[in-house]
């Protein structure tokens, strides 16, 4: 379960307690969702949702409310507590962010190796993955080799290899063609079917249309609707 | 491939560029030429210290003057009465009378060749070589003193302390540098590790969000910084043989008691055999620690 309660989030602290100088990214956030659940993450450019992402990612804390992840308090949790919880989420990143020195097969694998997955596991898992995304044949080429698609293609691999329990994923279809992304919005379905919970943050409204489901809005950082 | 030569962080393209090992190679290379004078400097006092302990010289004045004879007994002189105290003496394992060709040789370079030392009113001198350390000189002298007035016992203590002194100043010296130079090289391990921290930021941000602990990542750092750093103390380190192994040399002669016994081989030279192979091993050992805590203090800013 994913519960936020009043977050707030404002980049650019100074260094003097209580002293807020950054741009307000996130106001007064409060939403619930469900383990298994599926959200679409709305809103035009600059509203929050990518700041929001990197919340539920454990990549930011937020300044204020309460943020619980996969039933985790963020605000109780050790810092050293966080890597194993991150293993749990999975994240397609808007600029793919593939690691330039790894193959196409060692990027996919590489959160199965994190997680200390035996080698022969990953190399079954890592195969099927590339057999998913119709990318077999690159499986030993480096991203700066790749389109732009199939880049994308790569990192969507990565981010549901490992079976995450929350799956993040920030316009994951920007770069697809329409036969690809339809396919990989019926991965993610597939996934959120098999119980994980699925969040995706886009600005293409006609793909919402195509995927109908429950849609979170934001505009200028505030929760502007939640259809559940 | 293994685990462990993995480069999920793309380090080893990355450091292999840095100029890390020459640096350390050049720190080993000081270490190495510290740890051979410290060393060294502490052998050559101890066998001086040893040496000095355990050595004495009596001095004679008029030694050919005749003592006043007692009843019919043959006539002696203050010098045989001396040596008569000395030779008895179960604590003094050698007592050596030395020659008057002997002192005249040993005063030649401050007489000259030229005067005769037989000319000269010398003090009869006899060379002592203690049994132990425990041996009361103060006692030995009142023994002489009593049956030839003016006669005296000198321990070699004020002039071999000067002497350790100098070899306790230089043995300091070493280490100091030593210090100086693991300081150095730990500072010059830090400054590659964040440089390689600041090129790998995004790798770093990516495979922390992934789900990388702070361990993984500060090993993966610390096992390619301790590896380099390895290389250039090996280096450093048989750049340094050569040196050391002529500084055993130079110093053979004073730790053999004035011979020229050269060790021929580096085994013969013990407190270097012990030492300089440690310290590529100590190299990488102590960049890997440093390396490990900089990476995990730099860590701390990410969430």
């Amino acid at each position: 379960m994913i519960r936020l309660e009043n977050v707030g989030l404002r980049y650019g602290l100074t260094s003097q307690p209580g002293a807020l100088s950054g741009p307000l990214a996130l106001e007064d956030i409060s939403f619930t969702l469900p383990a298994g659940g599926f959200r679409w993450l709305q809103g035009p450019s600059g509203a929050g949702k990518s700041s929001l992402m990197r919340l539920l990612h454990l990549e930011l804390r937020p300044n204020a409310g309460k943020l619980v992840v996969l039933d985790h308090d963020l605000g109780a949790m050790r810092r050293d507590d966080l890597p194993a919880l991150r293993r749990q989420i999975g994240m397609v990143y808007q600029d793919f962010r593939l690691l330039p020195h790894l193959t196409a097969f060692d990027n996919i694998a590489l959160p199965l190796r994190l997680a200390r997955v035996p080698e022969e596991m990953i190399a079954d898992d890592v195969a099927e993955m590339l057999r998913w995304v119709e990318l077999t044949s690159k499986a030993h080429t480096h991203p700066r080799e790749l389109s732009g698609g199939e880049q994308q293609r790569v990192a969507i691999a990565r981010a549901v290899v490992g079976r995450p329990r929350l799956l993040l994923a920030d316009e994951p279809t920007g770069n697809l063609d329409d036969t690809q992304a339809l396919r990989q919005m019926r991965l993610l379905g597939e996934l959120n079917r098999l119980g994980t919970t699925v969040v995706v943050a886009t600005h293409n409204d006609s793909l919402v249309e195509r995927f109908p489901g429950p849609s979170l809005r934001l505009e200028d950082g505030r929760l502007v609707s939640d259809d559940e | 491939m293994t685990n462990k030569r993995r480069d999920d962080l793309g380090l080893r393209r990355l450091l292999g560029q840095e100029m890390l090992p020459w640096l350390v190679a050049a720190m080993a290379f000081l270490a190495a030429l510290s740890i051979g004078g410290a060393m060294e400097a502490q052998a050559v006092s101890r066998h001086w210290q040893a040496g000095a302990a355990r050595s004495a010289t009596v001095l004679v004045p008029n030694p050919d003057l005749p003592l006043a004879r007692s009843g019919d007994g043959p006539e002696t002189t203050r010098f045989d009465a001396v040596l008569r105290v000395l030779r008895p003496n179960q604590s003094l394992a050698q007592v050596r009378p030395l020659s008057s060709e002997e002192i005249g040789r040993l005063l030649r370079p401050w007489l000259g060749a030229e005067t005769d030392p037989r000319n000269l009113h010398l003090p009869g001198v006899i060379a002592l070589r203690l049994d132990n350390d425990a041996v009361d000189l103060g006692k030995l002298n009142i023994d002489v003193a009593a049956v030839a007035p003016g006669a005296s016992v000198e321990g070699h203590n004020a002039w071999i302390g000067r002497l350790l002194n100098l070899a306790t100043t230089l043995e300091a010296c070493a280490l100091a540098v030593l210090a100086l130079v693991t300081l150095v090289a730990v500072a010059v391990v830090v400054a590659a590790t964040r440089s390689g921290l600041a090129a790998r930021r995004e790798t770093i941000d990516i495979v922390h969000g992934l789900g990388a602990s702070d361990g993984y990542i500060a090993t993966r750092f610390a096992r390619r910084i301790a590896a380099s750093a390895g290389f250039g103390g090996l280096f450093g380190t048989l750049a340094a043989l050569p040196v050391l192994f002529g500084l055993a040399v130079l110093s053979a002669p004073f730790l053999d008691g004035g011979g020229m016994a050269v060790p021929h081989r580096l085994a013969d030279v013990p407190p270097l055999l012990a030492a300089v192979p440690a310290l590529p091993v100590v190299t990488a050992l102590l960049s890997y620690l440093t390396a490990q805590s900089t990476v995990r203090r730099w860590l701390r800013s990410l969430p």
